[in-house]
């Protein structure tokens, strides 16, 4: 077990989870529009190729938060293009993180199949 | 109370009403949760490696684990405490992603298994999906374009 890398994980991931943070209590932003912006700002990072370097350094540190989804898309998305040209633009991405959607969408929907439905106090 | 009549009456009013969170405790927990949910998926990395798992397979099936506990964890009502406790730490790793779509899920299951269940499900993750694949797309075409990733300074 490499418990240098663990917690170098551990301290990278916390540190987007910190910016988040900062993010929801200093601006007005949802949690949603922060996921949305942190997958976007992902995608970005890992077309320009820098984010491989985070991945490299932290591990799951980098690849668990969402912007490693983001990377994870775009990274598919430009060794698809490589392989078979532009329909690979289209294809890549999803085929990358299609693991990681199957599996939200799946065990999502098991998840609130099993639930109680309970009334909500607002 | 006197009316308020500017917007930045407004704003001096709801900033005065609203309780100042502690940022610095939020930042400390989000840090907390945050690091051990990444150094968890570390651990399973670290795992799948020794069994002989390829690099890219292991960062999925990391994902999927933690996806799966997330979605239990929200269907059994334990992730909304742990999301009040860690706010953004619980939030942005893709557990946040499981617990968005498995939550409203069950919130709107009265509504019947197809308009309720299968809908709500995407009302977070569904931006989500479509601002990354959408971007991912303009990269793939950005690259056929200029043919080179030329940005790389590092």
């Amino acid at each position: 077990m490499d418990w240098y890398m663990i917690l170098k994980a551990f301290i990278v991931g916390g540190a987007l989870c910190i910016i988040a943070q900062i993010l929801i209590d200093k601006t007005k932003l949802t949690p949603a529009r922060i996921l949305v912006a942190y997958v976007t700002i992902g995608a970005i990072l890992g077309g320009l190729g820098w984010y491989k370097h985070l991945v490299d350094f932290a591990g799951c540190g980098a690849t668990v938060p969402l912007t490693g989804f983001g990377n994870l898309l775009a990274k598919g998305a430009v060794s698809e293009v490589q392989s078979s040209g532009l329909v690979g633009a289209f294809t890549g991405g999803i085929k990358a993180a299609s693991g990681g959607i199957a599996a939200a969408i799946f065990f999502g929907y098991i998840a609130s199949l099993i639930s109680k439905p309970k009334i909500k106090k607002q | 109370m006197k009316p308020i009549q500017s917007k930045e009456e407004y704003q001096a009013y709801v900033d005065d009403k609203t309780p100042n969170s502690p940022i610095l405790k939020n930042c400390f927990n989000a840090f907390l949760v945050g690091g051990l949910i990444c150094s968890i998926g570390q651990i399973i990395f670290e795992i799948c490696k020794t069994r002989g798992v390829d690099e890219s397979t292991s960062y999925t099936i990391v994902s999927m684990i933690l996806v799966f506990c997330s979605a239990f964890l929200t269907s059994l009502n334990i992730f909304n405490k742990i999301g009040k406790f860690a706010g953004a730490g619980s939030l942005i790793p893709i557990t946040g992603f499981a617990n968005s779509i498995v939550s409203p899920a069950m919130e709107y299951k009265s509504e019947g298994y197809v308009m309720g269940v299968g809908a709500k499900m995407f009302t977070v993750a569904g931006p989500v999906l479509v601002y990354g694949i959408s971007t991912s797309i303009l990269v793939g075409i950005i690259y056929i374009i200029f043919n080179t990733q030329s940005l790389i300074l590092v």
